[in-house]
């Protein structure tokens, strides 16, 4: 069975919580004691009818007050595949949390409400699954029901929508009319939307194309654990362990480790249960070498045709997270990229970028919380890493303040700086 | 030719990565493991991840004295083949030593005094990071629980303040006398549990097996009699074909009634059950709405 992990993005007004509840509930994922729990909750909160919304909102504090507090993390699974959906959040703070839900997320389901069209929180929701570069997006025009499941509502919805997308970097774009509350188009396809020829949501969901989303050409292994038993058995072993962040790996393989530059050919590619004659991404391996090299983590194993770029310069895209705080050029941060962490300094910030306008500020002198904007890196020790457009694991970083220990900004790489 | 990995293999590969990534930067990490199906999934996919060095850390055990003895059994075994060294953080030493006071009555439970066990087993043990089998299905304070879950000096979960987790980049820096909580099989169903049992081969406890036990009712759930639980008056043991769903403290876990006898029929109820595991057989996630998110703030799994 196949895994897909999508991310939903939009407020409670569109009814994000309420189609996450209807998938939930028309795959039958929904167990009777949650039911009974969310059917209790609704009557004391004096709901008409039951509020799936309740099944998402999970701690105290956000059915106290009606809000999403945080990513949460929902499963489901139909017989073709295993569904994770990563349910951010739309009002304040929606940046980080959906950033954070889209940085491993297969697809994106934008919500709009088919009566209030294109709002610019769904432009900036679309914008940051083009950031992130999330491979699918699905723009879910909802509340049909409350326009009459009229198709001229929804084909301008459409046209507003694309208006807007072509100015983005989207590769698969698909809109699907819904109704959430009445389960139109959810699960299975509406009689009332005789129009619509496309499939339903999960229908699309069941069916969309993945298996190439993934790198499998440039071969990438960040060197993460050095395994040696220093058992009698396996006296002289020396394993090196990690997932491979992109491309294939098969024994016999010429291979090049950065930074040393040494070069030499896999031995052999083992797991518990056997050796492999293939490792690909995202698998988890442990890799022996024909020759005797110093090799620690951090280090990554190349092919020696195609090497990612080395550099103590780059230049990246970064979203900010914490609100104590802001990024200025002249900020020191940690960066965790791939199994290396380093200390780094921001030369300088080109610009920040008004999520909602696409207008770049370049008079901006700081990043704060929930603000984007485009960054020069010196790192001390080099990077070896690949655009974040070309791959997701190697093109990816985050950044940690050294005082508090707390994460406060992802990074994107757009490439080597000057 | 296709790169696809099955879902099983994508979540595996996942949880090894991020034992691996623990071990590599944590002074001194060590595995919670309570005998149940999801903590013998852990030590399997633990084992894989440093194959073949043994585990680069301990094991410990938060003992509420109110075991299982198959269990018990099953846990030592499986530390002595995988070479590993076992912590025992006792809730009945606490009780002895007066550092906690036991409840009274039949419905008394060590549940909550197993935080105060776990919290002395860290700060005796120093340790930094302490894996979990917490899974998100299980619960929906869970299923807003990062991978990295940190926890300050009082061994305390603040939802409002986590930190932000992005790709497969986790931060574990800590101070000293904080730690980090970490799940590596945050992302399985109960289901995907049982599939990976099987396809693995993995052998679990017999009272995750049909069988023959004698048991009475309480709150709608079937409890084992022992000796560690007292009968009230109207409550009469009888005895019934059941399964553990879940395996913890045998004074608060519940029994279903059920004829499966091998992993397969498992797999078969598990995906036709309609109540989650922890509404059928916990009576500690019972006490309110909100009894999960009440306890982990205090320090609880």
């Amino acid at each position: 069975m196949e895994m897909l992990r999508f991310a939903t993005a939009g407020s409670v007004d569109d009814g994000k919580s309420t189609l996450i509840g209807r998938l939930l509930y028309d795959t039958k994922t929904i167990f009777e004691d949650q039911m009974e729990a969310v059917e209790r909750a609704s009557v004391q909160m004096g709901t008409e009818y039951t509020n799936l919304a309740l099944l998402t909102d999970g701690l105290r504090a956000e059915r106290e007050q009606g809000i999403t507090i945080d990513v949460a993390y929902r499963y489901f699974a139909t017989p073709r595949r295993k569904f994770i959906i990563a349910d951010t959040p739309g009002h304040t703070q929606y940046t980080r949390n959906m950033v954070t839900g889209a940085s491993t997320a297969d697809l994106a389901i934008v919500l709009l409400d088919a009566r209030k069209g294109v709002l610019e929180q769904s432009k900036r929701h679309a914008f940051l699954a083009s950031l992130l570069r999330i491979p699918h997006l699905v723009l879910a025009v909802n509340k049909m029901d409350l326009v009459d499941y009229d198709q001229t509502r929804f084909e301008e919805v459409k046209d507003e929508f694309r208006d807007f997308a072509s100015k983005l970097d989207i590769t698969d774009l698909t809109f699907i009319p819904v109704s959430a509350l009445h389960g139109d188009n959810v699960v299975d396809r509406s009689p009332h939307m005789g129009w619509y020829e496309g499939p339903s949501l999960l229908h699309h969901l069941e069916e969309v194309h993945i298996a190439s989303d993934r790198n499998h050409i440039d071969t990438r292994f960040p060197v993460q654990y050095v395994i040696r038993p220093q058992s009698d058995e396996y006296h002289d072993y020396r394993g090196y362990a990690g997932t491979l962040a992109g491309g294939v790996l098969r024994p016999g393989d010429d291979v090049v480790v950065l930074p040393s530059g040494f070069q030499s050919t896999v031995k052999s590619i083992e797991t518990l249960t056997g050796p492999l004659e293939e490792a690909f991404a995202p698998m988890a391996v442990t890799v022996r070498l024909d020759d005797e090299i110093d090799i620690s983590r951090g280090d990554m194993i190349v092919r020696p045709n195609n090497q990612p770029d080395v550099s103590q310069d780059v230049d990246a895209m970064i979203c900010w997270m914490n609100e104590k705080s802001s990024l200025t050029p002249s900020s020191k941060l940690v960066i965790k990229h791939t199994t290396r962490t380093t200390k780094a300094i921001v030369k300088d910030l080109s610009y920040m970028l008004d999520i909602n306008t696409l207008h770049r500020d370049e008079s901006a002198t700081e990043l704060k919380l929930n603000e984007i904007g485009r960054v020069q890196l010196r790192t001390q020790q080099p990077l070896f890493f690949d655009e974040y457009r070309r791959n997701r694991e190697t093109g990816s970083f985050i950044m940690i303040d050294e005082a508090t220990n707390v994460t406060v900004g992802a990074g994107m790489i757009l490439g080597e700086s000057n | 030719m296709a790169y696809d990995l099955t879902h099983l293999r994508q979540l595996e590969a996942e949880s090894i990565h991020i034992f691996r990534e623990v071990a590599a930067e944590f002074e001194n990490p060590c595995l919670l493991f309570s005998g149940g199906k999801d903590s013998i999934v852990m030590l399997r996919l633990a084992e894989k991840a440093f194959w073949p060095a043994k585990l680069p850390f301990p094991v410990m055990h938060v003992d509420t004295g109110h075991n299982f003895p198959e269990v018990l059994e099953f846990r030592d075994r499986r530390v002595e083949e995988l070479g590993a060294r076992l912590v025992v953080a006792s809730v009945q030493d606490a009780i002895d030593s007066g550092k906690v006071v036991e409840e009274t009555g039949p419905r008394a439970s060590r549940n909550r005094l197993q935080t105060t066990a776990l919290l002395d087993g860290i700060a005796e043990h120093r340790f930094d990071a302490l894996f979990g089998g917490a899974r998100r299905d299980e619960e929906k304070a869970r299923a807003k629980e990062r991978v990295y879950s940190f926890r300050d000096e009082f061994g305390s979960w603040d939802p409002k303040n986590q930190r932000p987790e992005l790709w497969s980049l986790y931060n574990g820096r800590i101070k000293q006398g904080e730690h980090i909580r970490v799940f590596p099989i945050s992302n399985y169903t109960e289901l995907d549990i049982w599939q990976y049992i099987k396809e693995e081969g993995i052998e679990i406890p017999n009272v995750y097996f049909s069988h023959q036990r004698e048991v009475f009712e309480r709150d709608g759930m079937l409890l084992s009699t022992s000796p560690f639980i007292t009968l009230m008056d109207e409550e009469e043991p009888f005895m019934e074909t059941v399964r553990y769903r879940t395996v913890g403290d045998m004074s608060c876990t519940g029994a279903v009634e059920s004829s499966a006898d091998t992993i397969d029929k498992i797999i078969d109820e598990v995906a036709a059950t309609r109540i989650t595991e922890r509404g059928a057989t916990r009576a500690d996630d019972r006490v309110s709405e909100a009894a999960m998110e009440d306890r982990k703030k205090e320090g609880y799994f």
